[in-house]
């Protein structure tokens, strides 16, 4: 898509063996089962845009994330940062580099800090652990940070249980950029906290990336987030991305049977007093993939084709998607 | 900010939100010093505890004799009743003397010495090994957590006394026989600790399969953290609750596992005897008479079991959310 891409995902996949223990299969007879939660994912993310991974739940948006910060190997494809591969690093010293500069916010903020140490610990541990700064600028500079994310420097001295989930967020935001990271993988940021702190983070967020040119990969299943966020945005379905389009025209013409059910099931404010359209069934099971295309148990268009042939991504204007119905012109 | 609200602030927190306090007026308000005051049982508990404790650490000030210095001993003095004079030499004795003229309630403290040292001893030992282990276990999975638990089970399926015993005697096996009476607490201490680990261990573990799946844990990797950061720095803060109360129960098995090693005479040596062999002593001279040998010795092993068991046992309540 861009040239200046910063992240590129190429054919991303990750199988997991969820088989049973070798005993209880050679007693059973039984097979190794294996679980597909990412197949064939491509993307591109240009320097200091966002890209918005969507999808339900068990459609592999965490897992495509773990991937994408190197917390977990792919089975297939790479990840490259600014060209340079995640996964094979040239050396030690080269992938401690690349790991300084990419850095994640998870999605329970309740979890994602150690409930036994300071604030100011918590946020200063990066620093230490990349040897950015030393001595008194480590604290210093975690201040700094505290007061960049709306919060007081002597919140420091507390510990994450003597703040709301709004600020413990932000303390989460405060420790991912502590090691001045260019991009930072969002895992549904918003979906632990109150909907009137939502857009308070979802504003510092956003102020962050224009101040410090930071590039987002934003994962969540809430489409008016997605909206707010997203430069362009990725739908997932079971693994594989079905539609990718800037965000104006995904949720002005969406092409996706998919993404249209999606974006008719979401609550509006301005349809109020319309019954919402319910997404139709549910995800499949993701160890028995449906044959040809894996969306077309619950697709109003499916026909034979859909059954038996799986889709690949075509390109159309400011779009890419993976369906027949859409390449037959059978979608109107 | 309008989250300011301590909305999302833990439902028990454990500390008042003002800082200033001083430490003391803090822990004044929490749960566990509300508990405290409420049960006389712990209060007695306790303050027993304390007195042992205390007695054992300033029994070379306190004791009026010196029952463990030949010297200074007189067999005229053997068999004085409690609370009498000796009839020979003039000598009063608080609790009696034994066969060889020593003050029984001399004897009582330095005894207490020896098993709260060795039951503590061996309660920290036990505690560091089932604690690395229990990490090791439950963070590094895999083959690692089936040996190391594997040999957890089937050490459970012995009687902890007995695994001690069989420790003891290989322990005393091995070393030097020049070097026997010198080691013999130090082994004790060892078998002792060996038969205890498996409760640490198999708690931490338990703990720590929890622990790793959080997302602080991954936010460590994330930034390159080695295995054994993760396990000191991060898991091993948040596994620590349940182990003070595993440590508590324990101290009491401990002291009852050198008194009984002691009372069989495997235990410590008569040179440097504990509460388990004065007990042995006292067995002798008590269908002669001579209860006093046996009584106090007795009841002081009595009364510091069970103000540990007791302070063990409050302790788990206290702390264990499910209980209130």
């Amino acid at each position: 898509m861009s040239e200046n891409s910063l992240i590129k995902a190429s054919d991303l996949g990750r199988v997991f063996d969820v088989s049973k223990p070798w005993l209880n299969r050679v007693l059973e007879g039984s097979e190794k089962q294996f679980l597909t939660a990412a197949d064939k994912v491509h993307f591109d993310i240009p320097k200091g845009k966002t890209f918005a991974l969507v999808g339900e739940s068990g459609s592999g948006k965490s897992t495509i994330g773990k991937m994408v910060v190197g917390l977990l190997n792919p089975t297939s494809g790479n990840v490259t940062v600014d060209g340079e591969d995640l996964f094979n690093p040239k050396d030690k010293k080269a992938q401690l580099a690349l790991r300084r500069r990419i850095q994640m916010i998870f999605q329970s903020p309740y979890a994602s800090l150690n409930p036994r140490w300071r604030v100011k610990n918590i946020i200063a541990e990066p620093i230490k652990a990349f040897n950015l700064l030393e001595g008194k600028a480590i604290q210093t500079r975690a201040s700094e940070l505290l007061e960049q994310v709306g919060l007081a420097a002597t919140d420091g001295e507390k510990y994450p249980h003597e703040f709301s989930g709004g600020q413990r967020q932000r303390i989460a935001i405060a420790r991912a950029l502590a090691s001045n990271p260019e991009f930072i993988v969002c895992d549904e940021p918003t979906s632990a906290l109150d909907v009137s702190v939502q857009s308070q983070v979802l504003n510092l967020m956003k102020d962050l990336q224009k101040d410090l040119g930071l590039t987002y990969l934003f994962i969540s299943h809430d489409l008016s987030v997605v909206r707010f966020m997203a430069d362009q945005i990725g739908v997932l379905y079971l693994g594989r991305l079905v539609e990718i389009a800037d965000r104006d025209k995904l949720f002005e013409a969406p092409q996706h049977p998919y993404t249209r059910m999606l974006i008719d099931a979401a609550p509006r404010v301005d349809a109020f007093g319309r019954t919402a359209d319910a997404v139709v069934g549910e995800i499949p099971d993701p160890i028995n993939m449906p044959s040809g295309c894996s969306f077309h148990p619950r697709c109003p268009l499916a026909n034979d084709r859909c059954k038996t042939e799986p889709p690949s991504l075509i390109k159309l204007d400011r779009a890419e998607v993976s369906c027949h119905a859409v390449e037959e012109n059978r979608n109107n | 900010m309008t989250e300011e609200t301590q909305r999302g602030a833990s439902a028990r927190p454990v500390f008042k939100e003002d800082e200033h306090l001083p430490f003391w007026k803090r822990w004044m308000d929490t749960d566990i010093w509300h508990s405290y005051k409420k049960s006389p049982v712990i209060i007695i508990a306790s303050i027993a505890f304390m007195l042992l404790i205390l007695s054992a650490i300033f029994a070379p000030l306190i004791s009026p004799y010196t029952p463990f210095d030949p010297g200074s001993l007189n067999l005229m003095n053997g068999f004085t009743e409690p609370m009498s004079k000796n009839d020979f030499t003039g000598d009063y004795f608080f609790l009696g003397t034994d066969d060889q003229g020593r003050d029984v309630f001399s004897t009582i403290l330095f005894g207490l010495r020896i098993s709260l040292f060795v039951g503590l001893a061996a309660v920290l030992f036990a505690m560091t090994l089932g604690v690395i282990l229990g990490l090791i276990s439950g963070y590094l999975g895999g083959w690692v957590d089936g040996v190391i638990m594997r040999v957890a089970d089937i050490q459970m399926t012995f009687p902890s006394i007995m695994v001690a015993m069989l420790l003891y005697g290989v322990g005393k096996g091995l070393t030097p026989p020049d070097l026997r009476d010198e080691m013999a607490l130090v082994v004790l201490i060892i078998s002792i600790g060996l038969s205890e680990w498996v409760q640490f261990a198999r708690t931490v573990r338990g703990a720590t399969l929890v622990e790793r799946e959080k997302e602080y844990v991954q936010a460590g990797h994330l930034i390159g953290l080695s295995k054994w950061a993760i396990m000191l720095r991060h898991i091993l803060p948040n596994v620590t609750g349940p182990i003070l109360v595993i440590a508590t129960i324990s101290l009491a098995l401990a002291i009852i596992a050198e008194a009984t090693l002691s009372f069989l005479g495997v235990g410590a040596p008569k040179t440097e005897p504990s509460l388990g062999t004065l007990i042995n002593v006292g067995r002798q001279f008590i269908l002669s008479g001579e209860w006093w040998i046996l009584l106090f010795p007795s009841l002081t092993l009595l009364a510091l079991a069970l103000s540990v068991n007791l302070f063990g046992d409050w302790l788990r309540d206290v702390l264990n959310p499910k209980l209130r």
